[in-house]
């Protein structure tokens, strides 16, 4: 009798963890919609369509230091042959922010933020300090 | 054969899935009643085999072991590998779930040529892909909560940078997700290279390992390779958990591969050998204190049973032995 009280509760124990995720954003009352994110006033395109800067922008990023630092290559043509300095100071920041863009996102799927803002840093961020 | 049907199970479920991810119709049959309807099975037929083990009777106390038992006190006795207390079990419980400690003991026999004689080897090998496999799996579990909460833990960005400490491409590759691969196929190796094992295998066996392997590799294509609208999935993963389900439509074919073979493990879990994740911990040979001599263990099942006692037997028959001549009891103990 004593063992059953420790196996139902056991039991009990692993259906909570099992089911942690529901109780959980039960309490912090989760809200399942993505952020929307404001996009840049002064362009319209980006340097990639909208479907493969969303899955694989970290790639395109690392691309175009392995070709700017390492290869001297220092000039990104995009698909409709405009052409971009490989920078994500210059280009990508140029239009968005990292706090109003890249963080929302990463925060709502809960992608680390990543080793580019160990050296690179936001000139909005910057500007603001400046004051 | 053992094998070939599973995987025939497996490509075919693939198959399938991919198909109905790319059908409106079924996406939603796909991504909503598939996870929920695998849920329901997993929590429900999981907690059924767990009750119904409970209620099973346990006559005996049969724990084994493996080393000097508590005797007297000159005598060392090893507290851990034959515990006499429950302390002693706690501890030997934890080893066998946490570091698989049985087979860590794995021996393997092997008949030399040469003799011919039977040589009794070790094998940690086997302990080792079986420690990587699961406490990568683990890992990939725990990791993969960041779909399932809002907002995310601050734990869960620190686990990935750990995980992702070899800092190689982008997205940065996850030591357990080559872990958890390299395991399975060494898993799956061992049942067809070693022909004893291959003999002892079951389809039940290989159709676990191929399920697995299924997720594994479904779930790096779609990080490392093809890519997916992580936005969208965190939604899809956040309506099923917060009971709002949606199906966005930028999540592509290869997700739905991914989910239906998460659920159909889930299904399929309770109805397998996968449940030895509840049944480590009931396992009689392992969870009790060998205390059998220091304290008495009355069967609890046990009923009245008519017995005839030898004493009784001879008072039945006391005369016809005593004319024999025969010894009695009775008469010895008095003298």
């Amino acid at each position: 009798m004593r063992d059953k009280f420790w196996i139902l509760g056991g039991l009990l124990l692993f259906v909570g963890v099992a089911t942690l995720p529901t109780w959980r954003d039960w309490e912090t009352h989760a809200n399942t919609r993505p952020p929307a994110l404001v996009l840049p006033a002064h362009a319209k395109q980006c340097v990639a369509p909208l479907d493969f800067m969303r899955g694989s922008h970290m790639q395109l990023l690392l691309d175009w230091r392995q070709s700017a630092v390492r290869e001297n290559n220092p000039t990104y043509v995009a698909y409709d042959g405009k052409t971009y300095p490989k920078s994500l100071t210059k280009t990508c920041l140029s239009c968005h922010d990292k706090r109003e863009f890249c963080d929302r996102c990463h925060d709502y799927v809960g992608a680390r933020t990543p080793y580019c803002w160990n050296c690179h840093v936001d000139p909005a961020l910057g500007k603001g300090a400046a004051r | 054969m053992k094998a070939l049907v599973p995987l025939a199970a497996i490509l075919g479920v693939a198959g399938l899935a991919y198909a109905g991810g790319l059908l409106p119709g079924t996406r939603a049959l796909l991504g909503v009643v598939l996870p929920y309807a695998a849920m329901g099975i997993f929590l429900i037929g999981f907690s059924f085999r767990v009750v119904r083990w409970a209620w099973s009777a346990l006559p005996f106390h049969i724990p084994t072991t493996c080393g000097q038992q508590k005797s007297l006190g000159w005598i060392r006795s090893n507290p851990i590998e034959n515990p006499n207390h429950k302390a002693g079990v706690a501890a030997r419980m934890a080893l066998e779930i946490l570091l698989f400690r049985s087979l860590f003991r794995n021996s393997q026999a092997r008949l030399e040529e040469e003799g011919p004689r039977l040589l009794y080897a070790e094998n940690k090998w086997l302990w080792l892909g079986a420690l990587a496999f699961h406490w990568s799996l683990l890992v990939v579990l725990v990791r993969h909560l960041r779909y399932f909460l809002s907002p995310v833990p601050a734990f869960l960005p620190a686990l990935d940078a750990v995980d992702g400490f070899l800092q190689i491409g982008a997205p940065q590759l996850f030591v357990t997700d080559a872990v958890i691969v390299a395991a399975l196929l060494y898993l799956l190796a061992r049942r067809f290279a070693n022909g004893r094992v291959r003999y002892l295998s079951l389809p039940g066996d290989f159709f676990a390992l191929f399920l697995l392997l299924g997720i594994a590799i479904t779930g790096i294509l779609m990080r490392y390779f093809t890519k997916v609208d992580l936005e969208g999935i965190k939604q899809l993963a956040l309506g099923l958990v917060t009971f709002s389900p949606l199906v966005p439509a930028s999540v592509g074919p290869l997700f739905f591969v991914h989910l239906t073979f998460a659920s159909l493990l889930l299904a399929y879990f309770p109805f397998s050998k996968l449940m030895h994740m509840g049944g480590i911990f009931l396992s009689p040979t392992r969870n009790l204190a060998n205390d059998s001599r220091a304290r008495r263990h009355v069967n609890p099942w046990d009923y009245p049973v008519k017995v005839h006692t030898y004493q009784e037997w001879e008072e039945e028959f006391h005369d016809k032995i005593a004319s024999a001549g025969l010894p009695l009891e009775k008469e010895r103990t008095r003298a």
